[in-house]
């Protein structure tokens, strides 16, 4: 099992990221210490979980580009909440978040399901409709730290255990995944509907009811994530992370998901979501200006993909198919 | 040759039907997508007409022209490359990295015809790094463009950071800013002339067959005798080229170059070739699809513009456009069959 695990791409990533953090330790001292990667970890957690919603998506060969929006649309609706209503406990926010969240990600899932419209298609228009929708909303507005309650802005931030309690977030999503994903027929059928939707329908799964279920669960962690991201920076505008998106696929296509479907795991998503959190937090630490992250993260992408490159598995049972006959 | 490796985006056919979508029924109801987009755009229009006052003036339609055209050319070759089953998405940081070339020259004293060289080559190189990296390595275009979207602009952060370029020679204004009779501009003229050739190109030689043959069964087409990864580079080629082309015209319209220049184009411009009928998963497509769908998401714009409508209000318009103009039809069929439950 150590042996098999070695070989695999998640080893060699994990390689890749402690040599990251090496290199930037040789030169900073400091990099490397527990409580920075702490720090480093809790800057990427909103970044790990909207990876693992896109990685249950991409595993059923479909795409979410509207998760970003979907984060800005919940992020805006608690944050307006709050500011006119300061009494209403956290839980309730919470609550409303998760379950925006959900409705968007059942509206994409239903076009996908019920209408059999390509992915891409439904979450490009999604994604300008659900941003649109924060400027109505909004009236273009911001809402600022000051106009926030003190217990909105706290939660992310409270400590518990040593850690922020957004990085108990990341690692209570991370370990539902892994159990998830690994464990349960659902998290199982993700991997068959991606992998052959052709024998999954044979094997009794409801393939477009699986990849509803995909889009429905990563709306929901992307409209927690809304609650997440606006409360940590204690601002909500229009454009709250535009274009973040693709920072989500790239994260996936880091951990080597296979954008074709099927393949791909937990611990992937994660590490691909860190590599890309290291290095943003290591370019200011390395005196690099932050203009240069773009194009290093673009790189990456490049790079990774390249690495992961492999055949689609039914190629490779029918070659053998036929080197045997 | 080998065997070129199954596309992964290309999701396999439904049922065991023959993949001919050239001709026969599926070519009607291409013929009706276009004829729907006509309606929709000519309701658009007296919609327009209707709401403003200002919208039935030659030259504000002219200016509203500006709003497609530079998006409209690249849609073309996009188009292109969507029927042959693969995509693009580093189209706006082509235009960056372009125009960042551009906007470098001019600080050595570059001239126009120098700048447009610039532009355009610096595009086709871009275009030809994303055609190697798909058809040399096999690599997925979705994600390979995703990688080289950010690449691009990338470089163009790196150069440029918060900065930015201009001083750019007057002559060069022409090919963003230029009349070439009356209120018909330089980019309108490029874009009626680029429509031409493209339909030429696609419904009217050999290599057009070539790209639908390809979007439909890339092995297949393989076994027919086309040379699959030639043409699919040659439209990464194309691809980029136009994008080069789309900057200079960009460039010379605003007249400066920042690197967040043309950003969140390449989303806007794949909405206006699906919104123009063609096949997100290849194989079917127009050009005219593609020309009325520009018109339609150029009037949108300018339309609601004049009614002091801000764009991101225009976009819940355009999105809901796409879902809805995809949607509907299938919604009335799933009605008839009584399936919707």
């Amino acid at each position: 099992m150590i042996i098999s695990f070695l070989k695999s791409r998640e080893a060699i990533l994990l390689g890749a990221l402690i040599a990251l953090i090496l290199l930037v330790e040789s030169r900073f001292s400091g990099f490397a210490m527990p409580r920075n990667l702490a720090a480093v970890f809790n800057d990427t957690s909103i970044l790990i979980i909207l990876a693992l919603g896109q990685t249950l998506v991409i595993l059923t060969r479909c795409i979410d580009l509207s998760l970003a929006s979907n984060l800005a649309l919940t992020g805006m609706v608690t944050a307006m909440l709050n500011a006119a209503m300061p009494g209403l406990p956290i839980v309730a926010l919470l609550a409303v978040a998760v379950a925006l969240g959900l409705i968007m990600g059942a509206f994409n899932g239903l076009l996908v399901w019920k209408l059999n419209i390509p992915p891409i298609v439904v979450t490009l228009g999604t994604l300008t409709i659900y941003r649109g929708i924060i400027f109505l909303v909004s009236g273009g507005s911001w809402v600022n730290s000051h106009e926030m309650s003190a217990a909105y802005k706290a939660l992310p931030r409270a400590q518990m255990l040593g850690l922020p309690v957004l990085s108990w977030i990341a690692i209570v999503v991370i370990a539902g995944f892994a159990i998830g994903v690994n464990r349960t027929a659902l998290g199982r059928a993700f991997y068959a509907v991606g992998g052959n939707p052709g024998a999954a329908v044979y094997t009794g799964i409801d393939v477009g009811r699986t990849r509803f279920s995909a889009f429905v669960i990563a709306g929901g962690l992307a409209g927690l994530c809304g609650y997440l991201w606006v409360s940590r920076y204690a601002v909500a505008y229009t454009d709250v992370a535009g274009g973040f998106e693709l920072d989500i696929v790239a994260a996936c296509v880091i951990g080597g998901i296979s954008i074709a479907g099927g393949s791909g795991t937990v611990l992937g998503a994660v590490l691909g979501a860190l590599f890309l959190g290291v290095i943003k937090n290591a370019l200011p630490v390395a005196g690099i200006s932050p203009f240069w992250q773009m194009a290093i993260s673009g790189a990456a992408i490049i790079i990774a993909v390249a690495f992961n490159a492999r055949k689609p598995p039914s190629r490779i049972i029918l070659k053998h198919a036929e080197a045997r006959s | 040759m080998s065997l070129a490796p199954p596309t992964p985006t290309h999701a396999p056919p439904a049922g065991r039907k023959l993949p001919n979508r050239l001709n026969g029924r599926s070519a009607r109801v291409l013929k009706s997508w276009e004829v729907l987009l006509a309606v929709i755009a000519v309701a658009i229009f007296f919609a327009n007409t209707w709401a403003s006052p200002y919208f039935l003036d030659p030259w504000n339609l002219s200016d509203a022209t500006f709003n497609f055209t530079e998006k409209a050319m690249i849609a073309f070759a996009m188009a292109l490359l969507i029927i042959s089953g693969e995509i693009d998405l580093s189209v706006a940081g082509i235009i960056a990295l372009a125009s960042t070339a551009m906007g470098w020259a001019v600080q050595y004293g570059a001239g126009t015809g120098e700048l447009v060289a610039i532009g355009v080559g610096v595009g086709a190189i871009c275009g030809a790094f994303n055609g190697v990296l798909v058809t040399r390595f096999g690599l997925p275009s979705i994600v390979v463009t995703i990688g080289t979207m950010s690449l691009f602009r990338g470089i163009s952060y790196i150069v440029l950071g918060d900065q930015a370029f201009n001083g750019y020679p007057e002559s060069f204004a022409f090919f963003g800013r230029g009349y070439v009779f009356w209120v018909i501009s330089f980019e309108l003229v490029l874009f009626a002339v680029f429509a031409l050739i493209y339909a030429l190109v696609l419904h009217g030689t050999n290599f057009g067959r070539h790209i639908y043959a390809i979007g439909n069964n890339p092995t297949a087409a393989t076994f027919s005798g086309i040379r699959v990864e030639r043409v699919k580079m040659a439209l990464f080629l194309l691809t980029g080229l136009m994008s080069g082309i789309a900057a200079v015209c960009l460039t010379a319209r605003l007249g400066s170059t920042r690197p967040s220049i043309a950003f969140g184009w390449e989303l806007e411009i794949v909405t206006m070739v699906v919104l123009g009928g063609v096949s997100i998963l290849g194989g079917a497509g127009s050009i005219l699809g593609v020309v009325i769908a520009a018109l339609i998401m150029g009037m949108v714009t300018f339309g609601l513009g004049l009614l002091n409508v801000p764009g991101i209000v225009m976009s819940i318009f355009i999105g809901g456009l796409l879902i809805g103009v995809i949607a509907l039809p299938r919604m009335v069929q799933l009605l008839r069959k009584g399936r919707l439950t």
